[in-house]
């Protein structure tokens, strides 16, 4: 990819990103922080490239993995937590019937 | 194009899809938790993508397998078991760490990427061949180690691990600070000449101005930080995929830093506070003292919790107003059992949720969903202000400014325009509370001196418990 088609991915990217959230209810505001909190884990995909493509350079190899793992901590605690918080909400309702 | 390039475009477009749509649904209760699971679902995908494309062509060697299982395995069951065992009450500490490793991460790719470049290999980048990746580098390094460090000290001022030192408050903290900033800069630029080695100037001093810009914000701001941390996080990841070239890290990286800038943005404008004072104007209390926190309380009444429990049992209408020293003192429990006892006796009990009760917008729904309050009984603040007048009784459970009159009647006061929940309307107000201390805002809060409302001086668990004891007693809710 070019460095020009890169950059209109990033403007479009960002462009989406302002659009996608327009009212947000209070309730949701830590939910939401939450979960795109646990997007931003993916930076896992650069860290998997890097080990990828360390061939056999073991500090890369290190670096990757410890990246990696960083990465992975914040996308599968921060979704688990999510879920967590957003299940008291949907409980509720079927609760009371 | 061969197949696995195909494949990986397919995947990759399918996955950006899932994340705006996840992003999307996580903004309306009726959704959030689907999409919270359908976003989790695109990042898989994203990896499975990823790793099929290098099966497809390169290969991926043996040994590194084995990285990527032990970096995987570790990250993720640290991670499952945080998220699973933290209590409720630490949700913002939690989050914090967890965008804090996220920064990390996007920080040691850059850094693998710059000190190791790998030659030779068509397969490979080009690294440090062209500005563009040094740029991209220097970005990832920069806006990485902010994430991280920030969101270290963010976490460990909300755990009480660290104070707001006094220096911070001064404008010592200005110059500081931009001392900071410009040696990044510096070293930023040096970087870009080449000068390889100005790499770890860049990561110490970037890591300082986190420490140094985060440090003197205080407590009731915080959230607003990590939003804010949180948007930088997604942008470390954009830029970590210009390292990398990957389109795919580029848009959920930029997709993640512009929701969590609205995001911010939405918070601040709910606890009336620009996102520039913030970051810039220290924290609240330092700057009323200075003006107008002086004020003597003169017509204080205090009362028993015998006494509360008296005039709560002859009431019709109830409205609990839940703040941050409730989610301290983890009562909320108690307070659902107490509640049960009023509804029991056919009270009405409604909760008032202030856009920021708690220690973060929103976290107060969370807690008290899980002491099992049903949904409906959760007001907003525009929904339950007019029904204030036609209540008998409202317990004020540990907040303080947003139930300060002062931010409607008094414009010289710091408070002025916040939005308050008018429970002085309310035939009578307690307010249950350890001693006179102030809120966050270290203002004197009007509603304490007025008539109708009195005080219950103690801690928020252990004066529930004794409610439910004299409530017992006056045989409220034992039917």
């Amino acid at each position: 990819m070019s460095f020009i088609s890169l950059l209109w991915v990033l403007l479009l990217g960002s462009l989406l990103g302002l659009e996608l959230i327009g009212k947000v209810p209070p309730t949701l505001h830590t939910p939401l922080m939450s979960g795109a909190n646990a997007i931003s884990g993916i930076t896992m995909l650069a860290a998997l490239t890097l080990i990828v493509k360390a061939e056999g350079n073991i500090p890369l190899l290190i670096i990757g993995s410890v990246s990696l793992g960083f990465a992975l901590f914040n996308v599968v605690g921060g979704f688990f937590v999510t879920d967590r918080m957003l299940a008291m909400f949907s409980r509720k309702p079927s609760n009371k019937k | 194009m061969n197949l696995p390039v195909i494949i990986k475009f397919v995947i990759d477009l399918l996955a950006v899809l899932l994340l705006a749509l996840g992003i999307k649904g996580l903004s309306k209760v009726k959704s959030a938790r689907d999409a919270n699971r359908l976003a989790a679902f695109a990042m898989l995908l994203s990896v499975v993508g990823l790793l099929s494309y290098y099966l497809g062509t390169s290969g991926i060697a043996s040994q590194s397998w084995i990285w990527i299982i032990i970096g995987s395995i570790i990250g993720s069951l640290f991670g499952a078991i945080l998220a699973k065992k933290v209590p409720m009450t630490s949700m913002p500490e939690t989050v914090a760490l967890f965008n804090g490793c996220g920064g990390m991460s996007s920080l040691l790719v850059a850094l693998g990427v710059a000190i190791f470049p790998i030659s030779g290999g068509q397969q490979n980048f080009d690294f440090f061949k062209s500005l563009i990746n040094e740029v991209s580098i220097s970005v990832s390094i920069f806006v990485g180690a902010i994430t991280f460090t920030g969101s270290i000290v963010a976490m460990a001022k909300l755990q009480g691990w660290l104070s707001t030192p006094g220096w911070t408050q001064s404008k010592v903290r200005h110059f500081v600070n931009i001392v900071f900033a410009v040696a990044s800069l510096v070293a930023f630029f040096d970087l870009i000449n080449g000068n390889t080695s100005s790499i770890w100037l860049l990561v110490i001093v970037s890591s300082l101005l986190g420490i140094g810009v985060t440090l003197p914000i205080g407590g009731a701001d915080m959230p607003v930080v990590i939003s804010l941390l949180n948007s930088y996080s997604g942008i470390a990841a954009a830029a970590a995929g210009f390292v990398v070239d990957s389109q795919l890290l580029i848009v959920a990286g930029a997709m993640v830093g512009a929701a969590g800038l609205i995001l911010t943005q939405v918070m601040c404008k709910g606890m009336n506070r620009s996102l520039v004072s913030v970051l810039f104007g220290g924290s609240l209390s330092a700057q009323s003292t200075a003006s107008s926190g002086s004020g003597e309380y003169t017509n204080i009444t205090s009362c028993s919790v015998e006494e509360c429990a008296l005039t709560l049992e002859a009431a019709n209408k109830v409205i609990i107003v839940p703040g941050y020293g409730l989610a301290v003192a983890q009562a909320q429990h108690t307070l659902r059992e107490v509640t049960k006892k009023l509804e029991q006796n056919g009270i009405e009990v409604v909760y008032a949720i202030h856009p920021v009760a708690g220690r973060m917008p929103g976290h107060m729904n969370v807690l008290l969903a899980e002491a099992d309050v049903p949904y409906e009984q959760l007001k907003e603040m525009d929904v339950v202000n007019p029904d204030f007048p036609a209540t008998d009784v409202v317990l004020v459970l540990g907040a303080n400014d947003v139930v300060n009159p002062q931010a409607k009647n008094d414009s010289s006061s710091p408070l002025y325009g916040m939005p308050v929940l008018d429970v002085q309307e309310a035939r009578t107000v307690f307010v249950i509370k350890r001693g006179m201390s102030a809120g966050y805002s270290g203002i004197k809060n009007d509603l304490f001196d007025l008539p109708n409302t009195s005080m219950v001086f103690g801690d928020a668990k252990k004066v529930l418990n004794d409610l439910i004891g004299e409530l017992k007693d006056l045989g409220v809710g034992e039917k």
